[in-house]
Order: C-alpha cells, then structure tokens, then sequence
C-alpha cells in the first residue's frame, strides 16, 4: 500500500508539472527536462489522453512508455513539422530557464551583453516562436534569485511587459505556469506579475521570498501543494519513473 | 547527365573568403563536417555562417574563419551541450551574432527558396532577437484587417546563399539523394536557397539503386539543386547520421576537453585536422580502438 507520508519533493514536483497539462486537450505536450516529461506522461495517463507526446526526437508516441524507454508510435513530427505546430498553437511546451523576471521574460540565451555575453549558452533556441504562439511553462529545479532576477539579460522567452496591445499578433501568449522545486507559480499577480500559487509540504513562504530578487504576489495567501493521489504515486514510481531520475532534478 | 563527382577540395576551391554559406544538419545530427574539415584546411576567412549551430560552427570558431552568424541556437546535443569554440568566439566579441528563433530560419530559407525578399513571422516579437539584429530586421504590417485588429509581424529577410553544404546518407553522380532515418532537418532548403550547393554523401550508387534502396518521400534532392557530389563515408562524424551511424559521443567529448586550453587544442589540431579528411579518419578508427 503507498502512503502518502513517504511523498519526496519531486514527487509533489511531478504532480504540479502534471497540471500544467490540465484541461489541454489534443494539443502536443513539449517537456524539455525530466520533471516536466514525467509530469505530461503522468497527465496522459491520468486525465488527459489526447495528449500528443514525442520521443524527443522525431516520433509520436502512441503509448505511455516509462523515461527513456521506447514504445509503439502513431505518427512522424520531424524538426520541420515541429514548427508548423508551433505556429499553429496546437502546444504547451515547458522550457527551463537560466533566468526568469516577474514578467516572465525569459533567458537561455547567454549572461551578458547580446554581441559580447560573458558566458554563452544555447541562443534563444525556439523561445521566441513558442512564448508567442501558443502556452508556455517553466521548470526550475532549484529556485533561487540567480534564476528569478530583477531583469534578464537576453530576452528569448517573451513576457507579458513585452506584449504591445495595439498589436494582435501578439494576442496568443499564455505563460500558463512557473513550477519549481518549492512551489506552483503563475503570472496572476497584479499587472501579470509573478505570483505563488501554492507552496510544496514543508517550504516556507521566507524561503520562497530569500530565493526570489522581487516581490511574489500572493505568498501569504498561498496554499499547500496538494497530496498526489495513490495511482498518482504508482504512476511515478512504477511505470514512469521506476528508475528514479527525477530525484536527481529537484534540489532540496 | 552531367557527371557531378568532385572531391572536397575541388569544393573549397570554388569558395571565395567573405562567402554567405549554409550549413546543413541540425546541432549535432547529420552536418557536413568532412567539408567543415576541407575549409578549415583552406586559407578562407571572414565567412558568414548560417546554421542550426552545433560543432561546425566551434570548428570554424576555432580557426578563426566565422565574421557574422545567423543561427537559431548553437547546441552539441549531448554534455556539455555548449559548444566551446562558439562560446569563446562569442565572449571573445569576435563575430557579430544575428541570433533568431529556430523557426526564423526555416522561414528565412524558405523566403531565399522561393525568391522572395521576406516572408512575415510572429517569431520573434517582443524578443531580444529584434536588437541582435542592430537594425537589419523589420516588421511588416498586415494589408488586411482581421477581427482582432491588424497585425504587424516580423518580416523575415530571405536568407540567400552563396554557397550551402549538406550531407546526406545516399545518392548519385548527377546530385539525386536521400536521407536514411528520421529526419531530413532542413537541407533540402540550404540547397534551395543557395547559388552553388554542394552534397556530399556516405555512399554514391547509381541512380537505379538509390530509388530502390529509400522510399520516394525520403529522395530530398533532385539534380536542380546540387552542382557537386561528394563520396565522404563518415563525413558527418562526429555528429550523428540517421541509419549510417550515430553519434561518436566519445570523440565528441574529447573534442570539448581538448578546447579547453592551447596545448591540448594543438594536440587536437596536429593530430586530427591537420592532414586530409583519409588521415582524420584514419586517426578516429585509432581513436575509437585506444577508448574501447
């Protein structure tokens, strides 16, 4: 029998990446780390099987296969075909982040300045393209004010400061939610801004606040994360994850 | 048929420095690194590189031959994911990056492709990818009005070639060829925004054989879009190449570590990149033997 007081942080983490995806419908779930793809399989096994998943690289997958293990497709999603379901907006991606503001503007780009950065990292990758056509989220493994700063440097991931309401083609970003190793964010604060959610069992919204450089909406308010249910936990621990990978993304 | 067999250095003695060039691939998946290897032999500089940026690019860096890149990201696909010699260049304020969206590039072949000098993208907007630009990228506003009000997106310029590099699994002398795998990535667009467009491939057949061996949607290019063929088995190592092989992570690896300082780069150097491309693979095989 699987009790919930044995629940890890990662495990409340799989949970909340898992209801990024709630309500999405058929539309392509795109994690990009190991928490948030635990989390869209663990939503298409649950509440959400229109999902389409990949296998990262060019296949669609029919099953639900565990990290890392291959399983029976349904169709092709080639790099270039990628992009037409961007600009469809039929996707919720979840990107990591070297920095986030409380916008949520958006950096994986590079430290620095543009044409002489003191530390280069990807480019801006498809972060533009996603944040502008269709619903965002981030996962941060470890939240602290490194990542959540005052201004990013390189703006890949457009934020809500950024939107020019006269402009329409600006009229489909969503950034859904921000989840970390401490809590579930969104941008509902006042003005789009930054805002908690819910805390996980056992973190303090001081804690919250010493790892944060600006103000988080709400953080008093903010509720438990809540308990996953017992299938929840045997979906995690048996079928998606029976290796344990995501202990290894959640800093404590 | 035209006969179009030429061997890389017949191929990087049609470049001329100050080129516009494309590379295919995608990071570290399929690149023409046997004609990345062919220019770094050669005194070419102050090139343009447009690319999906893996360690084609770093090479390049390395030998000091990049001045401006156009690029969606630049990504070794495996750890340490950074390319060193792109972060070097880059920190070095050595070439002038016009960084964009991954789907920018697409959209800016396509534009090259069908001879047009823009085609409008909402990627891109509200992004730092506008100020990257200093000034060469604009917005173009919708003529027609829609229910929401009308639209101003970004006018993606047509990235036209000089020149565009690819490599491909299999094809013939005449410049017929196919990809073996998942993926085409996007080289069928280098090849279709280029003026001169060379293809090299891990095995020339006859043309027969190639339409038998792959099914017809995987026959990326025809003969109007490839002036030079290339027989170059392994020619995308270290990067992978759908069903010929995958990636040689070791090597790639011992490529980042040997960035790392001047004296183990030279050894990289000296032993790999500085005899021709039958040396380079001579010494990979060696490579590979001394790691198992």
């Amino acid at each position: 029998m699987t009790t919930t007081d044995t629940v890890t942080r990662a495990e409340y983490c799989a949970i909340a990446c898992a209801e990024i995806f709630s309500g999405a419908g058929e539309i392509m779930a795109s994690p990009m780390a190991t928490l948030p793809l635990i989390g869209a399989r663990l939503a298409r096994l649950t509440t959400e099987p229109d999902l389409l998943i990949t296998d990262g690289e060019a296949l669609i997958l029919a099953d639900t296969p565990a990290i890392g293990a291959k399983g029976a497709i349904e169709g092709w999603m080639p790099f270039r075909k990628v992009f037409d379901v961007v600009a469809s907006g039929r996707r919720h991606v979840v990107m990591g982040a070297n920095q986030i503001d409380r916008h949520g503007n958006q950096n994986l780009s590079a430290f620095g300045p543009l044409q002489k950065p003191t530390r280069q990292m990807f480019g801006v990758r498809g972060a533009p393209g996603n944040t502008i056509n269709h619903a965002t989220s981030y996962w941060v493994g470890k939240h602290s004010p490194r990542v959540f700063v005052e201004r990013v440097d390189v703006v890949s991931g457009v934020g809500y400061d950024k939107v020019d309401p006269d402009n329409p083609a600006f009229r489909f970003l969503h950034i859904a939610r921000v989840v970390t190793n401490l809590g579930v964010f969104d941008f509902g604060g006042p003005g789009h801004t930054f805002r908690a959610l819910t805390l996980h069992p056992g973190v303090a919204p001081e804690t919250v606040a010493e790892n944060t450089s600006f103000e988080v909406a709400g953080l008093d308010e903010a509720g438990v994360t809540r308990e996953p249910t017992a299938e929840e936990l045997r979906l995690i621990r048996e079928v998606i994850d029976p290796k344990g990978l995501r202990d290894r993304e959640v800093a404590l | 048929m035209r006969d179009k067999r030429m061997s890389l250095d017949d191929v990087v003695g049609e470049l001329r420095s100050g080129m516009t060039i494309g590379l295919g691939g995608w990071g570290s998946r399929r690149k023409p690194m046997a004609f990345v290897r062919a220019i770094l032999r050669s005194d070419l500089k102050d090139l343009t590189v447009v690319t999906y940026g893996g360690p084609d690019l770093g090479l390049l860096c390395s030998a000091g031959k990049v001045k401006k890149a156009y690029y969606g990201f630049v990504s070794l696909d495996s750890a340490p994911f950074y390319d060193p010699w792109f972060a070097k260049a880059r920190t070095g304020g050595e070439i002038v990056a016009r960084e964009m969206d991954e789907g920018m590039v697409k959209c800016g072949l396509e534009a090259a492709a069908a001879r047009l000098p823009f085609l409008p993208i909402r990627a891109g907007l509200g992004s730092a990818v506008v100020d990257f630009w200093e000034g060469e990228l604009k917005t173009v506003t919708s003529p027609y009005p829609g229910p929401a009000g009308t639209e101003t997106l970004i006018a993606m310029p047509a990235l036209n070639l000089d020149a565009a590099f690819v490599h491909l699994n299999i094809g013939d002398k005449h410049g017929n060829a196919g990809y073996q795998g998942v993926d085409p990535y996007f080289d069928d667009l280098y090849c279709m925004a280029a003026e001169r467009r060379y293809l090299s491939v891990e095995k020339i057949v006859e043309t027969e054989q190639l339409v038998k061996e792959i099914p017809l949607q995987q026959l990326l290019l025809n003969r109007m879009v490839v002036d030079g063929v290339v027989e170059a088995p392994n020619g995308a190592h270290f990067t992978l190449a759908g069903d010929s092989y995958g990636r040689d992570e070791k090597f790639q690896r011992h490529y980042v570590e040997s960035a790392k300082d001047p004296e183990s780069w030279k050894a990289f150097v000296d032993r790999f990149l500085s005899g021709s491309e039958d040396d380079y693979q001579a010494e990979v095989r060696k490579f590979a033997q001394e790691q198992a």
